[in-house]
């Protein structure tokens, strides 16, 4: 590898930090699951570098399953998203608070 | 003999049992007849067990019945064992003989009342405890009659528990007999741990080697013993119970707490006399205790304005009597006014009770009317008669047991004893003769109802009134002037039983040494007996002296202070204690308590805060938590 | 030659990452979303996972991307946030955020720029791989050997999630048809 491990995983990091920062942050409920997309995506990326340094295929094999499960996650996510605030104005997720203590 | 042993208590319990499971489906004709079947039957059975033991040789005369084997645990082996011999025959039949003239008594006055059968079935059951106690072989049988009879004295006084101070009266009576039972309680493992054994016959025998002659172990058993004592049979301090005990219907008061159960103190002491003459300190307080309560009692009836109550005091005081010959040793003499009193006083109790019956339950003599005499001639004479032998007066029964325990008081030295129970004997004989005065003669304020004719009571009634008159007068004949009358004769072998030595400064040592020195207080006796009933008719029948000492009778009234001391030193600071109790189980504890569930409640609402419905608050959670694993990584890898 | 390339994927990549949560407008949101799959793709054959870059424009940019264009157009007129009470109210709401997201950065970074260890079991390292390495045949040796097991259970989540997303779908048609 010419690109040295630390910078893979660190822009990896910054990824992950936005994804965070996404889901604190915002309050539309679509722009909180691309964040969630975004932080997955960061974790990806830090599978395969770990993968290409050990030389074993073993990470890719895992993040192929991430891009499964991610993707069942989103259709099955969304379609709740749309089931819950359709009758709403807005898909604010801070209106999702009936199960409040 | 064994099963005629067996029966004299079996009988009475197998009655209360009837009664108590069926009485209250049977007319009160059976129930009457059943209970005082099975006493009279006990009586039988008595008599029976006394014919057997006269037909032994003197020396021999004692049978003991294990009914059956109790406890075996090891080197503690306590047999049920029931022990028939002079002493206990004799107070068998005295308690069954008086309780059977009772029992008869009962059946008419207690007709028409709702608990009849109830009624019976206690009476029945005291029987049985009482008999129990009499003939038990060891202390641990004798406990349970101990028990046993305080438990059917408290069903008894508070028989009409509807009545507020009758159920007060009767918790009042098994609280202040509890005390002295914590020191019967003590005595009896203290002589278990001396003896290793609570059989009778064993400690009469071994008493003189295992106890040194007055050291503490004896003394201290001893006195331990006679604190139950002192409960029981109403001495001082623990005597306050038993005018309160009056609330019960009246054959009871005559049956427990004048002939019977009242006794049982006096009893156990006879019957434990060999340990006793191992501690000659507590003979002392023995003879003290009983000298002072004899005194303190009579002047309490003095001003006694209710019939009962000037008889409850007399039970106390010749209660009193009775413990000063023991304390002096004179056993037989104190069994012989035992069993005198249980006549003559079992006979005042009747005869006031059917005064009760005439006048619809009135007790206050204040207010008897007049000419009671000449309505009810029977009962008040049959008053009179009891009245005077409880005087001292010859030939009745009291003047011989009275003289007995006066005589061996002053023979054996205790001069200031004997001149205290002179005193009480004019005492006595001035307050009964004042009772009888305020209840029948002539004077007196008109009654406030006026209720049907006052009159004799009928036969049932009449005739066990009468039949104790007759033992009353001739009762005499039992004992007689001497301590080696019949009834000094037949305790012989118990009462000597045990006995090393003749122990000085008692009856034992003096018997010997009678003499001019007899007839002094004899005479005595009998004058300040005599002054004593003239005194009384002077100052009550023909209003002679007016006005004593108004300081005097407030002293007396309340009975030289002894209840307020109580109500102050005892009652008082239990019931503060009590209340501070109350508060403190209130304030602290229960708040501790619930100060854990509000403590636990608060923190829930605390934490459900966190609860808050929002994703995002729950994003940021998870954030924190990724956060500090992440810090934990760092820096320990 | 390859840090430039990766120096201009990781540019775009977090741009289109700042654009993701940053954005106003929901399609912007995705439109960054897009870019930043694109750089990770560019990445992964960087990093010799040919099989994954391809699975990722395919899946990731092909067919997510896409679900969430519909759902965008679906819910167009409420795509917004509205003004109100929200979760994070007060004074502190925005430090707190920002510190979080700072330390998770610190921390995450702390950690990554560590000397990587020598693998264990002899792998490459650093260096050269072996020419199949990431290959889709690579791959799916891989995932027919020794993950077989967790392959047949991604294809059971699969499946839940067709059901799942029928079950939901025919709800919201019955509703709209009624109506």
């Amino acid at each position: 590898m010419s690109v040295p491990a630390a910078y893979y995983l660190s822009l990896s990091a910054l990824l992950f930090t936005l994804g965070a920062a996404g889901v604190l942050v915002r309050r539309s409920a679509l722009i909180v699951f691309m964040s969630v997309e975004l932080m997955l995506n960061a974790v990806n990326l830090t599978l395969v570098t770990f993968a290409r340094l050990r030389g074993a295929v073993d990470g890719q094999v895992l993040v192929f399953f991430v891009l499964v499960v991610a993707a069942a996650e989103v259709v099955v996510g969304l379609a709740i998203i749309v089931d819950v605030f359709r009758s709403r104005e807005t898909v604010d997720i801070d209106d999702a608070d009936l199960l409040r203590g | 003999m064994t099963a005629a042993v067996v029966l004299i208590p079996l009988l009475p319990l197998a009655g209360w049992a009837v009664l108590g499971a069926w009485g209250g489906r049977w007319p009160a004709r059976v129930v009457g007849t059943v209970a005082c079947a099975t006493v009279i039957a006990a009586f039988g059975a008595a008599v029976a067990v006394l014919r057997g033991l006269a037909a032994m040789p003197p020396e021999s005369r004692l049978v003991t019945v294990d009914v059956y084997r109790w406890i075996a645990a090891g080197p503690v082996v306590i047999p049920f064992r029931l022990l028939a011999d002079p002493l206990s025959a004799a107070m068998a039949l005295v308690v069954a003989g008086v309780g059977a003239l009772i029992h008869v008594y009962s059946a008419g006055y207690m007709a028409g009342d709702r608990g009849f059968a109830r009624y019976f079935a206690y009476l029945n059951l005291f029987m049985a405890a009482m008999l129990l106690l009499v003939l038990a072989g060891n202390l641990a049988v004798m406990f349970i009659g101990w028990e046993g009879v305080g438990l059917c004295s408290y069903l008894l006084i508070a028989f009409w528990f509807e009545r507020p101070a009758a159920a007060r009266a009767g918790v009042k009576a098994f609280i202040v007999t509890r005390l002295g039972d914590v020191g019967f309680l003590l005595g009896i493992f203290a002589v278990f741990g001396v003896f290793g054994t609570l059989d009778f016959t064993t400690i009469t025998r071994e008493a003189a080697q295992r106890l040194a002659l007055g050291a503490a172990v004896p003394t201290a058993i001893a006195l331990l013993l006679f604190l139950g004592a002192v409960g029981k049979s109403a001495q001082l301090p623990l005597y306050v119970w038993l005018p309160d005990a009056m609330e019960g219907p009246t054959p009871v008061s005559a049956l427990i707490h004048a002939a019977t159960m009242v006794t049982a103190g006096v009893y156990m002491i006879v019957r434990l006399h060999a340990v006793y003459l191992r501690a000659p300190l507590a003979l002392d307080v023995v003879a003290v205790t009983g000298a002072v309560t004899a005194i303190f009692a009579a002047a309490a009836a003095l001003v006694e304005s209710d019939l009962k109550r000037v008889l409850a005091y007399s039970t106390i005081s010749q209660l009193g009597y009775m413990f000063l010959a023991v304390g002096v040793a004179a056993w037989s003499a104190g069994m012989f006014h035992l069993t005198t009193h249980a006549f003559f006083k079992a006979l005042l109790f009747l005869a006031a009770g059917a005064v009760m019956h005439a006048l619809g339950g009135e007790t206050d003599m204040r207010r008897m009317g007049g000419g009671l005499g000449r309505r009810l001639p029977r009962t008040a004479a049959a008053f009179a008669i009891g009245a005077l032998a409880l005087a001292g007066v010859p030939p009745l029964a009291g003047f011989f047991s009275k003289e007995q325990i006066l005589g061996e008081t002053f023979a054996s030295g205790h001069a200031a004893l004997w001149a205290v129970g002179l005193l009480t004997a004019g005492v006595t004989a001035f307050y009964i003769t004042r009772a009888h005065v305020l209840t029948f003669g002539p004077a007196a304020a008109p009654r406030g109802d006026a209720g049907a004719v006052p009159h004799d009571p009928p036969g049932i009634m009449l005739w066990p009134t009468a039949a104790l008159a007759a033992l009353t007068v001739a009762g005499g004949a039992i004992g007689t002037l001497e301590i080696q009358g019949p009834l000094g004769r037949w305790l012989r072998p118990v009462v000597d039983a045990g006995v090393a030595q003749p122990v000085p400064g008692t009856a034992s040592a003096s018997a010997a040494a009678m003499g001019t020195a007899y007839w002094l207080p004899l005479a005595a006796g009998l004058a300040v007996s005599v002054a004593g009933l003239i005194l009384g008719w002077l100052v009550y029948a023909r209003g002679t002296v007016r006005g004593a000492a108004p300081a005097l009778g407030t002293l007396l009234a309340r009975r030289f202070y002894v209840e307020a001391f109580y109500d102050a030193a005892v009652v008082s600071p239990v019931r503060t204690i009590a209340a501070w109790s109350a508060v403190f189980d209130r304030r602290v504890i229960d708040r501790a308590v619930t100060g854990v569930a509000d403590g636990l409640g608060r923190g829930g609402a605390a934490l459900r805060r966190l609860q808050s419905g929002y994703l995002r608050h729950y994003a940021a959670f998870v954030l924190v938590g990724a956060i500090l694993i992440l810090a934990y990584w760092i820096w320990r890898p | 030659m390859d840090v430039v390339l990766f120096g201009i994927t990781a540019i775009c990549a977090l741009a289109g990452g700042a654009g993701v949560i940053l954005s106003r407008r929901p399609v912007h949101s995705v439109l960054g979303l897009l870019v930043v799959l694109l750089s990770l793709a560019v990445d992964y054959l960087l990093l010799d996972a040919q099989f994954i870059a391809a699975a990722q424009v395919i899946i990731y940019a092909g067919a997510i991307v896409v679900l969430f264009v519909f759902i965008i157009m679906l819910l167009a007129a409420h795509s917004g946030e509205h003004a109100g009470i929200g979760a994070f109210t007060g004074p502190a709401a925005v430090p707190v955020v920002v510190a979080m997201c700072v330390l998770l950065a610190a921390g995450l970074l702390a950690l990554v720029t560590r000397p990587v260890p020598a693998p264990s079991g002899g792998g490459a390292g650093s260096g050269p791989v072996p020419p199949e390495f990431g290959t889709i045949q690579d791959v799916g040796r891989a995932l027919f050997g020794r993950y077989l097991l967790p392959f047949e259970a991604a294809s059971l989540i699969l499946l839940v999630g067709m059901i799942g997303a029928v079950a939901l779908g025919r709800r919201l048609g019955r509703e709209t048809t009624r109506t």
